[in-house]
């Protein structure tokens, strides 16, 4: 696996070096003092600004990645041309342990049938005495008394809008101290002295889905003030020690190879990819202040995000969850996977976008973030497969009747009118099997 | 409890199969690798470590050195030991193990030899085997210190010093600069960790390319 992650960064690091060799634009470079005075100016509309990106394209996007994860292959593993009885019939051939539906259940006991849930019991049709009102005034009582592991246990029952951008902050740990502001400030100042290569693929990024979405392109500045700081902020070089990937390496012009002057490009050793900024625009609900939304992202990111396009065996890696999506498919769905790849319309090839965003862009925003509500209390991204899973067999029927792949992701292009917690709910407790 | 090294001598796997092995299909599921120890007397084990590849079950057996004339047989220490709890997936086929002297069943003082018997039943698996085979014996004792006699047993009939004119209670001086020293040691102790990174070197963070190595 780790080899892999390091034939991949290759590439990436080749294709970005490319870019900057074709563009004749430098990795990094310091900006003249009147520039750096009109960004400071700039800095709470940057979105105004029309910078020439035509150039430029995003360094790599989902479905290249999952070539990678797709051709992912143990040498000491039996991958003979004759069908056995653990012949992947899925794209990812790797066997990595992953949970089956009764595992499931126990793991997410709280979702089961008899537990209340906001997504479900929070309904116009449901009286809000039998559970709403209660778990609201349960949710204050957490907040009170300011209990991270109280809040992680009762937001897996999803949180009240109101109370959500507290609890999330609890559970990760955020308090803004004016040390935090000040440390905010001095990102800003460092986007504002140096001109990064990557600030113009975030540029794009934002540019090509952000604001192109309906419920996040209001929030574009924020996404620039973000995640421009975000490429700045050495601390995250921090979360490289339980993360299978390197942060890339350079050296000050002149002096290859001395190490006194290596240092890591971009500075938080992140290149960012196509739908990069969508981990950013869901957050912006919750949180309006820069510092804070800032805060919440980094820590979301350490904590989660980076699984998402990391090559490594962790059950919450994309690997496993790409693994546990088909597995889940070809156990229960199995005349609908087995249609699905006669017509070479693999499940995984549609499904991949969604769990590499996190189902962001794709879901709408509150079912959202009820979703990454059970993402932060069960401190799992399992979820994300189970959801991916849910939503094959609620458009089952649609499904067997396609004929190619694009039918098939037409079916499945719009998952914005889907209400998240049924889906789980039935797939993990109701369904039959 | 320091651990020595005991230089060993690991032979190379024989794999049990029914049968004829050249003719017959399908891969061993049963590796045996025996551990000698020359020109090493008999000792004590205290530890073994490994890094596991791909094996699913340990079994361990040991030859003990017995007193002249009787002879030696082999007995199991370690009865499938699980290294990987589902065989056909990638739990724990790569991972470091060590297995220490309290988990033996049986006495391991005057070890001899040792047999380690491998089994992996999944087929699935073209080869497997355990890397970096070592063996620590208990190391040498730290050498009991004799405290001077002075210092356990102090002798209780000591005059105290005469105090002198003018000056505070030693005792009382004592304890508060005693007070004085934990406060500046808090106070170390609790410097905030988070710093504003620089990425820069001495302000200048103008690249050229990114490296490959």
């Amino acid at each position: 696996m780790r080899k892999a992650q390091g034939s991949w960064e290759k590439r990436i690091l080749k294709s970005l070096n490319s870019m900057c060799t074709e563009l004749s634009i430098p990795l990094a470079r310091k900006r003249p003092v009147g520039e750096q005075k009109e960004l400071l100016n700039k800095w709470n509309e940057m979105g105004t600004d029309e910078p020439d990106l035509s150039l430029f394209r995003p360094v790599y996007a989902p479905k290249d990645f999952l070539e990678v994860l797709i051709n992912l292959r143990n040498p000491n593993y039996e991958n003979g041309d004759s069908l056995s009885f653990r012949t992947h019939l899925g794209l990812i051939q790797v066997p990595l342990k992953v949970k089956d539906i009764p595992e499931l259940k126990e793991c997410f006991v709280e979702l089961g049938l008899s537990t209340g849930q906001l997504g479900i019991d929070d309904s116009t049709q449901v009286p809000p005495e039998l559970f709403e009102n209660e778990h609201v005034r349960i949710g204050q009582k957490v907040l009170l008394q300011q209990d991270s592991a109280a809040a992680q246990q009762y937001i897996r029952q999803g949180s009240p809008t109101a109370l959500r951008a507290e609890l999330w902050a609890l559970i990760l740990n955020i308090s803004s101290q004016p040390e935090d502001i000040l440390y905010y400030e001095q990102l800003k100042t460092n986007v504002i002295q140096h001109d990064l290569l990557v600030d113009s693929l975030i540029y794009k990024d934002v540019k090509l889905t952000a604001s192109n979405d309906d419920y996040y392109f209001v929030f574009e500045d924020y996404l620039y003030q973000v995640l421009l700081c975000f490429s700045r902020d050495t601390s995250v070089l921090g979360h490289f020690a339980y993360n299978s990937a390197s942060p890339p390496k350079s050296y000050i012009r002149g002096k290859l190879g001395l190490e006194e002057y290596a240092v890591f490009y971009p500075p938080n050793g992140v290149i960012p990819f196509h739908g990069f900024s969508m981990y950013v625009a869901p957050l912006c609900f919750l949180y309006h202040e820069p510092y804070k939304l800032y805060q919440i992202f980094r820590e979301m990111y350490v904590r989660f995000f980076f699984r998402l396009h990391s090559i490594s065996s962790h059950p919450s890696g994309i690997v496993s969850l790409c693994l546990l999506f088909e597995t889940l498919l070809q156990t229960y769905l199995p005349q609908l996977f087995y249609h699905l790849r006669e017509i070479g319309a693999q499940p995984l090839r549609i499904s991949f976008k969604w769990m590499v965003r996190a189902f962001s862009g794709y879901l709408a925003t509150d079912q959202l973030l009820l979703l990454w509500d059970r993402i932060l209390g069960y401190n799992s991204l399992e979820i994300l497969a189970v959801l991916a899973a849910a939503v094959f067999a609620f458009r089952a029927v649609n499904l067997m009747e396609v004929t190619s792949l694009a039918a098939a992701e037409a079916v499945l292009a719009d998952l914005s009118t889907l209400k998240v917690m049924p889906l789980l709910q039935i797939f993990l407790f109701a369904t039959v099997t | 409890m320091s651990r020595m090294l005991v230089p060993c001598h690991v032979k190379s796997t024989v794999a049990l199969q029914v049968g004829d092995m050249r003719t017959s299909q399908g891969r061993p599921g049963v590796l045996v690798v025996d551990v000698t120890f020359p020109n090493v007397a008999p000792f004590e084990l205290l530890e073994i470590t490994f890094k596991n590849y791909y094996t699913a079950f340990l079994s361990i057996r040991v030859r003990h050195h017995t007193p002249l004339h009787t002879p030696s047989k082999w007995v199991t220490c370690l009865r499938d030991y699980c290294l990987m709890p589902d065989p056909h997936s990638e739990e724990g086929a790569q991972e470091y193990v060590s297995l220490f002297k309290h988990q033996m069943l049986c006495d391991v003082s005057r070890v001899l030899e040792l047999r380690l018997i491998l089994r992996q039943p999944s087929p699935l698996w073209l080869s497997f085997t355990v890397e970096e085979l070592q063996i620590y014996q208990q190391g040498p004792k730290s050498p009991s210190l004799i405290f001077p006699k002075w210092l356990s047993h102090p002798v209780s009939s000591e005059q105290p010093a005469p105090r002198l004119e003018g000056l505070p209670d030693p005792s009382r001086v004592s304890s508060e600069v005693q007070q004085m020293w934990a406060l500046t040691e808090m106070i170390r102790a609790s410097h905030t960790s988070t710093r504003i990174g620089r990425f820069d070197v001495d302000g200048c963070y103008d690249l050229n390319l990114l490296s490959y190595t």
